[in-house]
């Protein structure tokens, strides 16, 4: 069985809550106890109609203000697969949620009140799908009860999208436009007969039909970051010597030549193994221990690649941000670098470009104030201590990404994309 | 609730194979755990959830050892089942197993048993937890606690950082990107692990069935003393105070969840096998939550426990 993540953005009300309510309703995900808490608490709102949303808003502050606030991960599955959502909050001072929300994830839901039509938030949320390379977009136009299921009002919202996703959108991303209504269900797992001038499938179908992210991670180029070493040093284990670890991408086969990144050192792969059992092959997602042929120098935070297949070595990088922190991002200043596992300290040289999504331009000039801000998004370089072995994010997603986090409070405090 | 009625398809979750990939995630995790810590622990219940985390520790680091404690946080309440099953298990992997007691707890006199019908030791663990981690000098701690348990644990993070006083702060939850874990935490502070986040109840009990792990018996069906009390099947038991109008007889239950005795609801059931406890729990018109009396005191009571330093 495999498993479809997916995140749902859109602006606060457009009925993320809701949608995702339906969907496990639908599905029957949700048990009868949950259903009858839901009636009462309903009731106590005043509400004639089940509110769907009180399912996934869990925090006392959410339930308090009506609104998203965290990421919430809600699941579900059918007999095909499983699916995990991650509804993600609206309000443009979660973005950073949002950001975090999608950052697993291959498809994107981003829902548009068809009252409204497309709002910033809307160009924003297109603008982080496409920004973390979510391979499918569905654009849920939401609440068409509320305009009499109106085909030229869905069309007018279609030509609009189209129009911003010829700016941001990249090759092999698809993108669907479906007319629902959540509180009805209306497309959602059922067809519609209020939309008869619409004959694409419905939200459920079209997910059931999207391939998952890795089964594509595992036929680009192989990266291996060893996270442990395996020395059991007991009798029977001796000299064993395995890395073990995720891989990020790619296949390995038994055979494979591997290069040790940093020491450049070359060997074999002589073990794929889980718990014991020996595999021909191993691919990306799958967490294995490698054994090589000979004893090379490798420890964690390491990684293997193959022969002729490496990334290049970097110690000056250039990579799109998304800044997750209240407080500013400043040229200058150093952080801790998380790329992968490993962990190099790094300093800010510049900062040459934020992007300014409403218009979806760039203002080509260092920002104002001199820094990003929480939730901005813009182009920085840096210099690393030590070199690391990434990928370009648009080559390898899982190989070409980074975090910062602020020595001070260690907290996580941006993510990067290397250019 | 007119929309609610027009449910038309028949979609029913079925019981095909366990999705490996949360089993290479969780293994991720608990990689990630004993590098990025000095000292971490697993917490051990002896509920299907921490058997599942030891289970996912061995095959982690196989053919090393697994290179956690447990710590089990004892109620004095538990069902010796599941104290014999503890037990077994730490022997048959040669694990250091650590057990506190809430019973030791109150008779420091810092937390107070409660009493009255409802009195459980389910929320005085909490202060036997926190200051177990701080004599250990725990600085992770490995749960099994599960984001589909329950509305505030869906808000969870992997990594969730605990101050100095063991608290979780919702709004203060650091953002965790792509797979990217940061356990970096200063001194007193520590960090609760939740490598089986993304598993549902379904997920657990196919994995139980395909690694073929035991479990303690009162997963299945027995016959056992139990009296009604707000609509629940509850455990007879000498901890439990009951009116005189609770009277207690003899049935087929089984469990879904073992927590404190005092805390957990038994299912009528005949299930005795894994097949026929997958069945149930597909066509099971309550939640597994539903069956834990620690929840049902109000709508927010585990985002206000986890506040609290619960896990
Ligand atoms: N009429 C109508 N109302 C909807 C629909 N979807 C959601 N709503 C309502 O819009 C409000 C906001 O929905 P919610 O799911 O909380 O939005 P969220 O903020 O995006 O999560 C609630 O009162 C819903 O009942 C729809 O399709 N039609
Ligand atoms: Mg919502």
């Amino acid at each position: 069985m495999d498993i479809l993540r997916i995140a749902t953005a859109g602006s606060v009300d457009d009925g993320k809550s809701t949608l995702i309510g339906r969907l496990l309703y639908e599905t029957n995900s949700i048990t009868q106890d949950k259903i009858e808490a839901l009636e009462s608490a309903s009731k106590r709102k005043g509400l004639d109609f089940l509110d769907l949303s009180l399912l996934t808003d869990g925090l006392i502050a959410e339930r308090e203000q009506g609104i998203t606030i965290d990421v919430a991960h809600i699941y579900f599955s059918t007999p095909h697969r499983k699916y995990i959502i991650a509804d993600t909050p609206g309000h443009f001072e979660y973005t950073r949620n949002m950001v975090t929300g999608a950052s697993n994830t291959s498809v994107s839901i981003i829902l548009i009140d068809a009252r409204n039509g497309v709002v910033e938030q809307t160009k924003r949320h297109f603008y982080i799908s496409s920004m973390l390379r979510i391979k499918n977009i569905i654009v849920a136009v939401n609440k068409m009860d509320l305009v009499a299921y109106s085909q030229e009002k869905f069309e007018a919202i279609k030509a609009e999208l189209l129009g911003i996703a010829e700016q941001v959108s990249f090759k092999g991303q698809t993108l669907q436009f479906i007319p629902i209504s959540s509180l009805y269900g209306e497309n959602l797992v059922r067809k519609s007969e209020e939309t008869p001038w619409y004959d694409g499938a419905t939200l459920l179908d079209t997910l059931e039909h999207f391939s998952t992210q890795n089964s594509e991670l595992s036929t680009i180029q192989a990266r291996f970051p060893v996270q442990h070493v395996v020395r059991p040093k007991t009798e029977e284990y001796h000299d064993y010597r395995g890395y073990a670890g995720k891989i990020a991408s790619g296949t390995f086969l038994v055979g494979d030549l591997v290069e040790a990144l940093p020491s450049g050192q070359i060997s074999k792969i002589k073990t794929i193994e889980k718990f014991g059992t020996q595999l021909e092959s191993g691919n990306a997602k799958e967490s294995v221990v490698i054994t090589l042929e000979d004893n090379i120098d490798v420890s964690r935070g390491n990684m293997l690649v193959k022969v002729g297949e490496q990334p290049e070595s970097r110690k000056e990088i250039k990579a799109k941000i998304c800044w997750l922190d209240s407080q500013m991002l400043t040229v200058g200043k150093t952080y801790l670098l998380q790329h992968g596992i490993n962990r190099v300290k790094a300093k800010v040289t510049n900062i040459s470009s934020v992007i300014d999504i409403k218009n979806m331009s760039l203002s080509n000039e260092a920002p104002a104030d001199g820094g990003l801000k929480l939730n901005e998004i813009g182009w920085i370089s840096l210099k690393t201590a030590s070199p690391i072995f990434a990928d370009k994010y648009e080559e390898n997603p899982a190989n070409g990404s980074f975090i910062l986090i602020d020595e001070s409070s260690n907290g996580t405090v941006g993510v990067g994309f290397v250019e | 609730m007119s929309t609610f009625s027009e449910k038309t398809t028949v979609y029913q979750a079925n019981d095909s194979s366990f999705p490996r990939e949360l089993e290479d995630e969780a293994i991720y995790i608990l990689r990630e755990v004993a590098s990025q810590f000095e000292k971490p622990a697993i917490l051990f219940s002896g509920g299907k959830d921490s058997i599942t985390v030891v289970r996912l520790a061995q095959k982690a680091f196989y053919p090393g050892k697994i290179p956690f404690a447990l710590l089990h946080v004892d109620t004095g309440h538990n069902f010796p089942e599941t104290i014999e099953y503890r037990d077994w298990l730490v022997n048959k992997l040669g694990l250091e197993l650590h057990v506190r007691y809430v019973e030791d707890s109150i008779k420091q006199g810092k937390v107070k048993e409660e009493t009255g019908k409802y009195a459980s030791r389910n929320a005085l663990q909490t202060v036997t937890l926190l200051d177990a981690i701080e004599e250990f000098k725990f600085d992770a701690c490995i749960g099994g606690a599960r984001r589909d348990e329950e509305k505030a644990r869906a808000k969870e993070r992997i990594f969730s950082v605990r101050d100095d006083f063991g608290q979780w702060n919702a709004k203060k939850q650091r953002p965790e990107l792509f797979d990217m874990l940061n356990g970096k935490i200063e001194l007193g502070e520590n960090v609760r692990v939740f490598p089986i986040s993304n598993w549902t109840e379904l997920d657990v009990w196919n994995y139980i069935k395909e690694e073929e792990l035991r479990i303690p018996s009162i997963y299945f069906t027995h016959e056992r003393e139990v009296f009604e009390r707000d609509g629940m099947i509850w455990a007879d038991s000498e901890f439990i105070n009951k009116s005189e109008d609770e009277v207690p007889y003899k049935t087929q239950v089984r469990f879904r969840t073992v927590g404190d005795m005092t805390c957990t609801a038994a299912v009528l059931s005949t299930a005795d096998n894994l097949d026929d406890v997958i069945g149930e729990i597909l066509s099971a018109q309550i939640s597994e939550r539903g069956a834990r009396i620690d929840d049902k005191r109000s709508e927010a009571a585990m985002e206000k426990r986890k506040q609290a330093g619960y896990f």
